[in-house]
């Protein structure tokens, strides 16, 4: 990657320099570091244990102080536990899913992408016809269909989204493949009897990751959403782990009186996906302005 | 343009018969299909029994066999809960769940094509930023969230609007906005790339320098150009919104297929399960397959292939 490019920068450097001259992409990357900094650090900043429940300290708004003069920012829940505090774990089960999820989906769609775009043919219509049967799917039935047979754990979240989302990979990782099959490099490659294999994974792979990269990123913002929603059907990590979609199921059952159950969790998903599109928006614009994902 | 409708539809016919098995499969997840449908508490003796009156005990292509063969007429078997075949349960909800699913496109529609042209047109301005900072937005926003947090002003706060049930207009507002948010971004982000790209080529120049004014080019000569993709995500955005509809639906307690779902996901009953997801694709695939023709209309290339 250390290449010159044209101005005699390393290329990862000039790369950089145009991605964080958006601003939005930046302010993008900034989120998610951010929340990628709590998630890790979280029994750290977090100012209560998430699980600690305080039945004489219920449902209190945010601001209030308890006996100790301990303030809790964004209030309690119907157990007395700190929203803050489970907001803040909350982050985990979410980053774990998306990070998790996106890598297995991500290798399955590029393999199925390289070995239908490179092949193409029989393998191609197989591979496609079985993209179409996954893309049939109303997404969330399936995994929580799947999900109600097995039962919840995190595993299992993971497997059943990871394995169910590799489409969108393959199809775009397909159309870089079919491009670069015909350059000049692959055909001398072939015509000097270098294996398809290593053709595949030495010459092709590198040049069809900037596209996938680019969807892994925005990808990742949707099994974010994915997994707060299997959370908040009750068919994601259990609890009393704390999960973003878990408090906004909890709140939903005090609406009328307790705003702040429900209100803060969504805000922590929204900031958290926001942040990644925003920045998955200017690795496209970037990398691959022509990109359609 | 015969040959391409006949491999059209066979391709079709297969992708509904991977969506089967997957369907079938389901329930043999776990290996036991036995032990998915009958509770916990069931004795050795009544897993036996009902294995056998089942057929789990034969071979598992035979069995996939009979599952096709009662699902081609409609045959999923009879709702552990309710007592009545599974798929006239699923067929009951399913007017309520188009009718969500169809306004929710028809709000997105309405909305997102205009903002898309207009953000195209006056490209960098104020309206254009507005109307991107929107659909980043409604991109980014877990439905499930937006519906509570509509419920919260709508109908907690102000009262203007009912939070659950189906019957007037009323009803239809909250949950169609909730469900078609997502799909309004999509298409509104999608139209403003497709725009931009047909304003910029030559035969648009040529218009202009015709001297056609203005409003003509934009929505007859761009934007029949700009039609083509925003026709093939229409299809598309229908599976998430049919998708979208078990979370919307469950906010709501909209009476359709979704939340049918859900609940006969909690009930374990899982004919209702698999009949009401053999459905819901059986839908997607047919309205894609709809799409697919009407694009032959839209885009002369493809009729000639």
């Amino acid at each position: 990657m250390a290449r010159p490019g044209a101005s005699g920068q390393p290329e990862w450097l000039t790369f950089t320099r145009r991605l964080a001259r958006r601003r939005t992409a930046l302010f993008g990357a900034v989120v998610v570091v951010a929340v990628l900094a709590v998630a890790l650090t979280a029994p750290f900043v977090s100012p209560f244990d998430p699980l600690g429940q305080d039945l004489e300290n219920r449902l209190k708004a945010p601001g209030w102080q308890d006996g100790t003069g301990h303030v809790h920012p964004l209030g309690t829940d119907h157990l007395g536990r700190d929203i803050l505090a489970r907001v803040i774990f909350g982050a985990r089960p979410a980053l774990l899913v998306g990070v998790a999820a996106v890598l297995i989906s991500g290798v399955l769609g590029m393999v199925t992408g390289l070995l239908s775009g490179y092949f193409g043919g029989r393998v191609d219509d197989v591979l496609m016809r079985l993209a179409d049967i996954q893309l049939a799917f109303p997404f969330i039935l399936l995994a929580i269909a799947v999900i109600g047979v097995l039962g919840p754990s995190l595993f299992t979240i993971i497997a059943v989204i990871g394995v169910s989302s590799w489409v969108i990979y393959a199809r775009v990782v397909r159309g870089a493949v079919l491009s670069i099959r015909e350059r000049e490099f692959v055909q001398a490659a072939q015509a000097l009897g270098v294996r398809d294999w290593r053709i595949l994974v030495r010459h092709i792979l590198p040049n069809a990751f900037t596209p996938w990269l680019v969807v892994a990123t925005l990808d990742m913002a949707r099994v974010i959403v994915i997994e707060s929603a299997l959370s908040f059907l009750g068919l994601g990590v259990q609890p009393p782990t704390p999960t973003w979609g878990g408090m906004l199921a909890d709140g939903r059952v005090y609406l009328s009186t307790a705003w702040w159950l429900a209100t803060f969790p969504g805000l922590a998903i929204l900031v958290a996906v926001l942040g990644i599109n925003l920045f998955g928006d200017g690795l496209r614009d970037t990398l691959d302005p022509r990109l359609k994902v | 343009m015969t040959t391409y409708l006949v491999r059209r539809l066979a391709q079709s016919l297969i992708v509904l018969l991977g969506v089967s098995f997957v369907v079938f499969f389901i329930l043999h997840l776990t290996g036991d299909p036995a032990a998915v449908l009958l509770p916990p508490d069931a004795s050795a003796e009544d897993l036996q029994r009902f294995r056998q009156t089942m057929g789990f005990n034969d071979p598992f292509f035979v069995q996939y066999g009979r599952f096709l063969g009662g699902a081609l007429q409609g045959d999923f078997g009879q709702s552990i809960r309710h007592g009545e075949p599974a798929f006239g349960l699923v067929v009951e909800r399913m007017p309520a769940t188009f009718e969500l699913s169809g306004a929710a496109l028809v709000i997105a529609l309405a909305l997102a094509i205009p903002a898309g042209i207009v953000s195209a047109v006056r490209r960098n301005t104020p309206v254009d930023y507005v109307s991107t900072v929107i659909a980043l937005l409604g991109q980014s926003l877990p439905t499930f969230w937006l519906g509570i947090m509509l419920i919260l002003v709508f109908s907690v706060h102000w009262g203007w609007l009912p939070s659950s049930g189906r019957g007037t207009l009323q009803h239809l507002i909250l949950p169609a906005i909730t469900l078609g948010l997502f799909t309004t971004a999509r298409i509104a982000r999608l139209t403003r790339s497709g725009m931009l790209d047909v304003l910029n080529q030559d035969f648009i120049r040529t218009a202009r320098a015709k001297g056609v004014s203005d409003p003509p080019v934009v929505w007859k000569h761009a934007l029949k150009n700009a039609a083509i993709p925003i026709v093939t995500i229409v299809g598309i955005e229908l599976g998430t919104l049919l998708g979208g509809s078990v979370i919307t639906e469950t906010i709501f307690a909209w009476p359709g297929v979704g939340r049918l779902s859900v609940q006969a996901i909690y009930n374990r009953d899982y004919p209702v399960v698999q009949a009401a997801v053999f459905l819901l694709a059986s839908t997607f695939v047919l309205v894609n397959l709809i799409v697919d023709i009407l694009y032959t209309y839209l885009d002369p290339r493809i009729r000639l292939r």
